[in-house]
């Protein structure tokens, strides 16, 4: 459910994490609940090629 | 029987929807199951292939890129289950990966995409994406179409997708902070590299990561707080982004209840940014601070307009009560006598000032301090005015070097997080007979250094003990950006360059002024000569 950016700030934001664990890692550690996506560039790390796969499914 | 199934403004990614297309498939009486986002040329395959009518179908007719189609075949029955349950077979997918925790000895869930992650969690409200750029468009469109507002460390993003993401972004009443976003502050917590500050009444919109860490250290070591603190890209008041995040931002802050005061950080915005700018903020029932560094005087002007970081602070904490700290105020008599004593131990061949920048908000707020007295400075990341430098890796004169520059960080590490190359660079400059005042800035919190000043510790020490045996001496001037709260420890980093001999100094303008100072008296002696 999409929290518009105004309600955000009076509330509690829940974080997903793509990319630097450590970014994660330190909002937990705030106390924030993070959820961290197990990265890996898309396509073998070919922007093209996951744009076209993007495309094709 | 064959039967498409529309879901608008739907995004997973590739892996995911193979999931939930095989899923679907392995359903007692589905023949086949597809799971495609709607783009051109997979409507007119699956046409093709006797969905949608033949792509007569009204809904399927009109489905675009961002939206989704499951492409159903087989019994009548099954198909019509699988028809409804398309919601849940899209929550659920095949389950994402899950590992044991070792501790509670519970399963946890580790998504492998933005959109599993929200599928498992659909209170998600921030994607904080810090894929390499290349990618990172994608991964932000992808949270945006996940109803996710967007940090955005990622650099190299393309102005076109920075437009266009943002446009996107306010449509649904999102933000993209970034990209190329170091800082933030939400619900209490600092977002990739952030000094720990209590919360408080003040709120931060800016373009400058570093910026943003000062502003918000300075409140909290002044005793109020940061209610928000919302990084909104280096590039966001220029007129090709025309202040999109900006202005999202403050609406925000205007609207929030726990915000007595706003501060607009930044770069000098482009000419028609900065009058949109000026506009939304006059109709602001709230007190606005508009901090631009290196501004013109036009562009400066207003009752609460600051030209340092330093001075923002002082005009927020006013906003709320709060007289201007004693640290903050600064004697230009004695900063010009503290220099006259450094410059008295020093060789008459010793004239330069050298900045090495971890921050390059503050490098800029360095030169902007030094153009006040018109003094020239050269930088790869020059303002406006000043002129640029030709081999980042070689100073000239007075030169302030922004070592976190594509330049210097281009598959190494920046030197927020490793000193490596800024401690190459200070022994590099200790060797020049030339040099006379090192600049350098140390930037504490989450992310950086474990021990920003005990990296440099030894560089500095053979730094000034070479000047020493050259019969000079080198001053080191410093300033350390952080708070009590952080990990390495404020007063510790203080202490430590302290006992190097490094004049350190309660903030980056502080420091840079006391170079000017300095940097003014070596050029009049050379005058003299």
């Amino acid at each position: 459910m999409a929290v518009r950016f105004a309600d955000l700030l009076q509330g509690t934001p829940v974080f997903v994490n793509v990319g630097v664990r450590e970014f994660g890692d330190s909002l937990r550690e705030a106390g924030c609940e993070v959820i961290d996506v197990d990265w890996s560039p898309p396509a073998g790390g070919d922007p093209d090629m996951a744009a076209l796969l993007d495309d094709l499914l | 029987m064959k039967k498409i199934v529309v879901r608008k403004n739907r995004y997973f990614d590739s892996v995911f929807l193979m999931r939930v297309a095989r899923r679907i498939a392995s359903e007692p009486g589905i023949t086949d199951a597809s799971a495609l986002l709607a783009t051109p040329a997979n409507r007119q395959v699956l046409a093709g292939m006797g969905y949608g009518d033949g792509g007569r179908d009204p809904e399927f007719a009109a489905a675009g890129s961002a939206d989704l189609v499951l492409a159903l075949e087989g019994e009548a029955a099954a198909v019509e289950t699988a028809a409804a349950n398309a919601d849940a077979y899209l929550a659920r997918g095949s389950g994402p990966a899950a590992e044991a925790d070792g501790a509670a000895g519970r399963a946890v869930p580790r998504p492998r995409s933005i959109a599993e992650a929200v599928a498992a969690r659909p209170d998600c409200s921030v994607a904080v994406i810090s894929v390499p750029g290349e990618h990172a468009a994608r991964e932000a469109r992808n949270a945006l179409d996940q109803g996710l507002n967007v940090f955005l460390f990622s650099s190299n993003v393309s102005v076109e997708d920075e437009r266009a993401l943002k446009t996107e972004a306010a449509r649904r009443g999102l933000i993209v902070m970034g990209p190329d976003c170091g800082t933030g502050y939400l619900g209490g917590a600092g977002i990739g590299f952030a000094n720990a500050v209590r919360r408080g009444p003040i709120g931060i919109v800016g373009s400058t990561g570093t910026g943003m860490q000062e502003f918000a250290s300075i409140v909290h070591r002044a005793g109020s707080g940061i209610s928000s603190g919302i990084g909104t890209g280096s590039r966001d008041l220029s007129d090709a982004i025309g202040g999109l995040s900006t202005m999202t931002a403050i609406d925000a802050l205007e609207a929030d209840p726990a915000t007595a005061v706003i501060a607009v950080l930044s770069k000098p915005p482009g000419a028609q940014a900065t009058s949109a700018l000026q506009q939304r903020l006059a109709r602001c029932p709230k007190p606005v601070v508009l901090c631009l560094l290196g501004a013109s005087v036009e562009q400066a002007a207003g009752e609460r307009a600051a030209t340092t970081v330093d001075e923002a602070a002082v005009h927020a904490l006013r906003a709320i009560g709060i007289d201007e700290p004693p640290s903050l105020r600064v004697d230009n008599g004695a900063l010009r006598r503290r220099a006259a004593a450094e410059i008295a131990r020093m060789l008459p061949a010793q004239r330069h000032v050298r900045g090495l920048f971890a921050g390059g908000t503050l490098c800029y707020q360095a030169q902007a301090i030094f153009r006040q007295a018109g003094l020239r400075v050269y930088s790869n990341a020059p303002l406006r005015g000043m002129p640029t430098l030709d081999d980042p890796d070689q100073s000239v004169a007075d030169t302030f070097v922004d070592l976190g520059a594509e330049f210097f960080v281009a598959g190494r590490p920046h030197p927020m997080i490793d000193a490596a190359q800024r401690r190459k660079r200070l022994e590099r400059e200790g060797r020049d007979p030339t040099v006379a005042v090192v600049l350098l800035d140390f930037i504490l919190g989450a992310i950086a250094s474990p021990d920003p000043a005990g990296d440099m510790l030894e560089a500095i020490h053979a730094v000034r003990d070479a000047a020493c045996e050259r019969g000079g001496e080198l001053c080191i001037v410093a300033s350390v950006c952080g708070t009590d709260g952080d990990t390495q420890g404020l007063d510790r980093q203080k202490r430590t360059l302290e006992g190097a001999g490094v004049l350190v100094f309660t903030t980056s303008a502080q420091a840079a002024s006391f170079c000017r100072e300095a940097a003014l008296q070596l050029a009049h002696r050379d005058g003299a000569r």
